[in-house]
């Protein structure tokens, strides 16, 4: 059992969690990520862990209510616990040792790259970060970023920041010249966007993939993507990989094998047919 | 010695009883136990037929070496309580191998009576005697030794790892298993169906270990989570038993659509994940076709399982004839029984989908079968030009498991041979001292029973390592 010990809404549909798990907040690292099972019956989902405080013994998991297990997860209020938590999983991720880096988080992936800047600015390289959102009010892990480097906040509709999607800015600064390498995570749609972007740059580009999974452990295969033409499996030889090899068409279509269930799930859900009144203590 | 009056011809005049079992076309519809259990009075009949040879060759065939025709003759004589001790004393999992076990290529292939007609029927007795013991928990008298003072550390909890923990604990160790996934049981729970193995009993099986003393930790990943080498600082000895559990693609195009399997996934999401409960929220497709490729135990569970998913057609492909096939003979029989069709001297060449990327079909080219090999198989060999499409909107995919390097792979001292899996000793110990494996991990995809029968042997060698040193 993990006791939820902190939560706050960071966007309309974004919530942190601290939940106290001491191993995994001991030993992961940038990059790694954790598989969720909220409790009897629910499925095992993948978030990334966005941040650990070893001393207290929990780490952060940032949600976004997608549907019905996330839905779950982020209703679960302080003192509630979750039963399941399995990591840290995957590969941490490739750091470079010096340079400049650009992190570019899409919507609820700027949590995931957020780890990941950190890391970086950690060892003395140097950060900038380009987050975007809708609007102001789904920019997320802003104060936090800003901390660590130089950070481009885009708008979709201009409200902060500058209007436009991550891509644009991201493509100043590759003009500008001197970006050593770029972390992309967000919708896989931004991250070929970006993978297409950099490429006749010749930057290296890493993208997180979110393929759906189930085990987490290399056990059932389900996850696999192709990169460079070869099947990997994305929890255990992941989930990081060099964009310019991975074969985005086949993550996406993948990626809908389950739509129709997860409507008819979400419809549930929405109809009160959910198990979100029974996880909730009041 | 005999304790039942019969003489050994009247003994040879009873026939082999039947297991009484679900009816096919009500069976495959549903996800409860197909073999029902036999009563009492037909166990007894049945062990009957066992003559007590002197030289039991029975035996020899079990692979942990159950003491087969003492246990027969106590359940004969009506001694439940020493029949159940007895067996248990032998086979930490009897409830499982009775249902699970390949009794016609190990026990009953050796009995003297399949000579004449048929073998006793082992391994419904062995269950009848272990579902006993589960309803009659009071009545088993085994105890732990006395405490050794001593840790051992137990990575997995399929068959190979609870018989171990089960035995080091009986030896007076503290033992805990540590598990990746949230429940133990390994292929248990996660892959063998609820309707040839209902997981309560899996579940009852390992309640029983923990009433023993032995620890459990879910959701402890190894490699991950604590590598092999911070273990080894925390505990006196290690048994790995972390299966083979990586799946073996066909490497044919179009493996990536969707609505094409492997078998782990498919089974996971069924057994492990529970999704032919509606209640469930974990999705599952609902095929009207189904094609599994392969013909092992695993294609027989996964084609019978989408039948009772609701599937139309289900049919088994592969690429030699039925006599080749790797399944165990009940299997097989059940599954033709159940109205599973097979597509046999058939090799998969290809996935096809439609625009959307859903599967559609599963195109095959005929096999026809050549010239005994060196090992006297014969070999399949494709008839040039024979391509067909099986129409299906799921492809399962059960052509076997490799070793995980998950855990091999952050130990690198650990020696490994050529396919990953670890290589161990004669007493089971790997390169690295005080760390043992055994079961699936270092014989590739075995049996339960293998894996238990390393259980035992690595508790026992365990048991020697550390009292030498102590
Ligand atoms: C390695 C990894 C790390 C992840 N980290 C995070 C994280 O830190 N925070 C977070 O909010 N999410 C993260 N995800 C995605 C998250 O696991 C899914 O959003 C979640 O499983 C959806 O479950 P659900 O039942 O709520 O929604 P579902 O009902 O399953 O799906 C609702 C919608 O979300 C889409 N979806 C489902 N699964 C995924 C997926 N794996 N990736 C993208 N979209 C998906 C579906 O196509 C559908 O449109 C991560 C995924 C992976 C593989
Ligand atoms: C569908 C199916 C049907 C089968 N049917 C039969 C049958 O009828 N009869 C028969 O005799 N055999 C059958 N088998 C084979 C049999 O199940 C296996 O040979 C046996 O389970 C092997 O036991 P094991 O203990 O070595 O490993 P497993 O049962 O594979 O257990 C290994 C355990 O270790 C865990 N693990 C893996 N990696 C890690 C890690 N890094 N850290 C922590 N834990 C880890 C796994 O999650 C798992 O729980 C079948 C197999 C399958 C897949
Ligand atoms: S999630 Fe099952 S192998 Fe990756």
């Amino acid at each position: 059992m993990h006791t939820i010990v902190a939560k706050a809404q960071l966007s309309p549909n974004v919530t942190r969690l601290d939940v106290s798990a001491p191993r995994i907040a001991q030993i992961r690292k940038a990059g790694q990520f954790v598989i969720v099972r909220r409790g009897e019956g629910a499925e095992r989902i993948p978030l990334t862990i966005a941040d650990s405080d070893a001393a207290a013994g929990t780490i952060s998991l940032v949600i976004q209510a997608v549907g019905k297990s996330t839905k779950e997860l982020v209703a679960l209020a302080v003192g509630d616990s979750i039963k399941d938590i399995a990591g840290p999983l995957g590969h941490p991720t490739e750091l470079i040792e010096k340079g400049h880096a650009v992190c570019v988080g899409g919507g609820v992936g700027t949590a995931v790259v957020h780890p990941i800047a950190q890391a970086l600015s950690k060892i003395g390289v140097h950060v900038t970060s380009v987050i975007g959102g809708r609007s102001k009010e789904w920019v997320i892990y802003e104060p936090e970023l800003r901390n660590i480097g130089d950070v481009v906040v885009c708008t979709d509709d201009g409200s902060y920041g500058r209007k436009g999607f991550v891509t644009q800015a991201t493509e100043d600064l590759l003009k500008a010249g001197g970006v050593d390498i770029v972390y992309a995570v967000g919708p896989v749609m931004m991250m070929k966007a970006l993978a297409e972007l950099t490429r006749p740059y010749g930057v290296k580009t890493i993208v997180s993939l979110n393929p759906l999974m189930v085990d987490g452990t290399g056990m059932c295969g389900g996850c696999r993507v192709s990169v460079d033409g070869k099947a990997y499996f994305a929890c255990v030889d992941g989930p990081e990989f060099d964009g310019h090899l991975v074969d985005f068409g086949q993550l996406a279509d993948r990626g809908t094998t389950y739509r129709e269930f997860e409507q008819e799930a979400a419809k549930r859900c929405a109809d009160g047919d959910c198990r979100i009144g029974l996880s909730n203590k009041g | 010695m005999s304790t039942s009056n019969l003489t050994p011809k009247q003994r040879m005049q009873i026939a082999r009883q039947e297991m009484p079992a679900q009816d096919p076309a009500v069976r495959r519809n549903n996800f409860g136990e197909v073999n029902l259990g036999m009563e009492a009075e037909l166990a007894k009949l049945e062990a009957e037929r066992c003559l007590q040879c002197r030289d039991p060759k029975c035996m020899k065939g079990c692979p942990v070496n159950v003491n087969i025709p003492r246990f027969l003759d106590l359940l004969t004589a009506g001694d439940m309580a020493g029949a159940a001790n007895s067996l248990l004393s032998d086979n930490a999992l009897p409830a499982v191998t009775g249902r699970v076990c390949p009794q016609e290529t190990q026990c009953e292939c050796e009995c003297v009576r399949a000579n004449r007609g048929s073998p006793v029927g082992i391994g419904y007795l062995e269950r009848f005697v272990a579902d006993w013991a589960r309803s009659n928990q009071d009545a088993i008298t085994l105890v732990n030794a006395a405490p050794k003072g001593k840790k051992v550390a137990v990575v997995g909890s399929g068959p190979a790892g609870l018989t171990a923990a089960g035995q080091l604990a009986r030896r007076g160790y503290d033992v805990t298993v540590f598990e990746a996934l949230h429940r133990a049981g390994g292929v248990l729970v996660y892959g063998i169906p609820e309707f040839r193995l209902p997981k309560k009993i899996v579940d009852q099986e390992v309640e029983r270990l923990v009433q023993a003393g032995v620890k459990i930790e879910c959701n402890v990943v190894v490699g991950r989570t604590y590598t092999v080498p911070e273990l080894r600082e925390q505990f006196d000895a290690i048994f790995i038993a972390n299966g083979a559990g990586l799946p073996m693609f066909m490497n044919i195009p179009g493996e990536h659509y969707k609505g094409s399997y492997t078998a782990n996934e498919y089974l996971t999401r069924v057994n492990l994940m529970a999704a032919y409960d509606p209640d469930s929220d974990t999705p599952i497709i609902k095929p009207r076709r189904v094609a599994v490729v392969g013909g092992g135990n695993v294609a027989m569970d996964a084609a019978r399982t989408a039948q009772r998913m609701g599937a139309e057609r289900v049919s088994i492909v592969y690429r030699r004839t039925k006599a080749e096939m790797p399944a165990r003979a009940e299997e097989v029989h059940h599954a033709e029984e159940e109205g599973v069709a097979f597509d046999l001297l058939c090799a998969p060449v290809e996935i096809v989908a439609n625009e959307k990327k859903w599967v559609t079909g599963l195109k095959c080219v005929r096999m026809e079968l050549g010239a005994p090999d060196a090992s006297g198989r014969r070999s399949p060999v494709a008839i040039p030009g024979s391509e067909f499409i099986i129409e299906c909107d799921v492809v399962v995919s059960a052509l076997g498991t490799r070793a995980n390097p998950l855990l091999t792979q952050t130990c690198p001292d650990m020696k490994l041979d050529k396919r990953g899996n670890i290589v161990v000793d004669e007493k089971l110990m790997t390169s690295i001292p005080g760390v043992f494996a055994g079961g699936d991990i270092v014989r590739g995809a075995a049996t339960v029973i293998l894996a238990m029968g390393d259980g035992k042997r690595a508790a026992a060698a365990i048991d020697d390592y550390l009292m030498a040193k102590a």
